[in-house]
């Protein structure tokens, strides 16, 4: 897609430079050399190659803020896409946060006859096959809890959560031995060709597996599958996000929740929330655990700020200061926990936390929302 | 088969530190000890900045092992720069192997900068090893000196 098609299909050119996707960005409160409105405007005004070159079109955590406010309805986001993507085809690219190791995975998955070792988390008393209807996509969670064990993060507690609520709901979910990254972050790094590639094998390996159905307990994965595959492959199965599937169950009155005497607070993951519009069956779900009171931060919902990093590119001191402005508006609610549903949230939040001189200020207990209803469930 | 296997030449990458390893390196040629030509060294400050990232890269592109030399813990010349190597292999080992890489394709040693000897030891019995491995499992994402030029461009 050249930038004049991308220009066309975002309705750039009805900017009204009011500013308003700057005033909202979570980066430009920070960082003051980025704006929203001026890449638009560069956009629009400059040369290809000037707008290419550009550094600032990489720091946009794609969080989709502006184009929630902007009067014009402009779609920023799949503006910047279809720029990263241009500018990936003459050389430039992203900043890659932790030395490029997470681009250096994915770019690794594409080899066809890989053999991964990712199975070793599911334990004995989870149920797993291999084919059948329903299909759980773990995702990179294996590799980031590695990569991330400095920070003493653990975001396959949502693996075993997600796959434990399933059975418990009478479903043994398949689990592919070789399945590949979603391909989410090279894609909004710009790399289609690895993209593709990803995308071409997990689907030809759901296909094999014969499921019908793709549970996901990561929000980039569910976006991916649901928006960004259809675009290039044919998809023959459904796709679901775990929180939709236990608003579901919860509405049928499949699924019986102890009383946990606490209080929480959500936080709404960008891919979740503004790229799908799921702001509700989280809360539902939240609501169903009794005794459980959930307290909303300021921000919340439509208008939640991102946890400051996407598609592991960029991370920087701005980061840093969105991450701290976010925990601290969390820390307002008084909840003891601050629920999450994406493991990079997770990761980003946690990493904040270990920050030496204004982590301690900032610190809350994180949980993920599946992690917190396996631990609600009753006879589990 | 057999043929083809004998004429595989693996490329290994070396990351070795500025002051233990990458000496032992030049004393082992300045001592003209003979070692394959499969190693190509990178001189890299300290082991310990050898992360993760920087190792599958080197697989990504195309590496059909990776040797990271460092320090000996006693006589590392940042003090704790091997040690913290030694804690970072721990992680890259995981992974590389989560991924199906063969651990035996990843190495790490300790070489001061005395043991000229003992570097072109490693490195003729790492060439051994990862020649009895054959090619990496990994699909190569550079080929010759250039990077792969995708479609879209040309």
């Amino acid at each position: 897609m050249s930038i004049k098609k991308a220009i066309k299909e975002s309705r750039a050119y009805l900017c009204l430079e009011c500013g308003k996707c700057t005033g909202s960005c979570p980066v430009s409160r920070f960082n003051h050399g980025y704006s929203p409105r001026l890449l638009v405007n560069k956009a629009i005004r400059s040369g290809q190659l000037e707008l290419l070159k550009d550094k600032n079109i990489w720091a946009c955590l794609t969080c989709k803020l502006c184009d929630e406010r902007c009067p014009a309805d402009i779609d920023y986001v799949n503006m910047t896409l279809a720029i990263r993507l241009e500018a990936q085809k003459i050389g430039e690219e992203a900043i890659c946060s932790h030395g490029g190791a997470a681009q250096s995975l994915m770019r690794i998955m594409t080899t066809p006859d890989l053999q991964q070792k990712r199975m070793a988390w599911i334990d004995n008393d989870l149920k797993t096959t291999q084919s059948g209807e329903t299909l759980y996509f773990v995702g990179c969670l294996p590799y980031f809890d590695v990569l991330f064990s400095d920070i003493e993060v653990n975001t396959l507690k949502a693996a075993k959560a997600s796959v434990k609520i399933l059975n418990h709901l009478g479903i043994t979910p398949v689990v592919l031995p070789q399945e590949r990254c979603c391909g989410h972050d090279l894609l909004w790094g710009g790399d289609l060709e690895n993209f593709k590639k990803l995308a071409e094998h997990n689907i030809n390996e759901i296909k094999r597996s014969g499921a019908k159905k793709v549970i996901f307990s990561c929000p980039e994965g569910y976006r991916t599958f649901k928006i960004d595959y259809p675009k290039y492959f044919e998809c023959n199965f459904e796709v679901q996000h775990i929180t939709e599937l236990l608003a579901e169950a919860l509405g049928n009155e499949q699924l019986k929740l102890k009383e946990m005497d606490k209080v929480v607070t959500f936080q709404d993951p960008c891919r979740l929330g503004r790229h799908l519009g799921i702001y509700e069956e989280p809360r539902k779900v939240i609501s169903a655990v009794p005794e459980l009171k959930l307290a909303e931060m300021v921000r919340n919902r439509k208008s939640a700020i991102c946890c400051g990093v996407s598609a592991w590119m960029n991370c920087s001191t701005y980061s840093k200061s969105i991450q701290l402005a976010r925990l601290k508006e969390a820390k307002q609610t008084a909840a003891d926990m601050l629920v999450l549903s994406c493991p990079k949230c997770e990761i980003h939040f946690n990493c904040a936390m270990k920050d030496e001189k204004v982590g301690k200020d900032v610190k809350i207990e994180t949980i993920q929302l599946v992690t917190l209803i396996a631990d609600a469930l009753i006879g589990g | 088969m057999n043929s083809q296997k004998a004429k595989f030449e693996p490329k290994i990458v070396a990351f070795c530190c500025n002051w233990c390893s990458y000496p032992a390196a030049d004393g082992a040629g300045v001592s003209r000890l003979q070692y394959p030509t499969n190693i190509r060294i990178i001189r890299v400050m300290c082991g310990g900045r050898v992360t993760p990232s920087l190792v599958l890269k080197a697989f990504e592109l195309g590496a059909d092992g990776v040797l990271v030399a460092t320090c000996h813990f006693e006589d590392c010349h940042y003090m704790f720069g091997a040690r913290k190597a030694a804690d970072v292999h721990k992680i890259t080992e995981q992974l590389t192997e989560m991924i199906g890489i063969e651990k035996d394709r990843l190495m790490l040693d300790w070489i001061s900068s005395a043991e000229a000897t003992k570097f072109a030891k490693v490195a003729q019995e790492f060439t051994a090893t990862i020649k009895k491995l054959g090619p990496s499992p990994i699909k190569k994402q550079m080929t010759g000196d250039k990077y792969q030029i995708t479609e879209d461009i040309k």
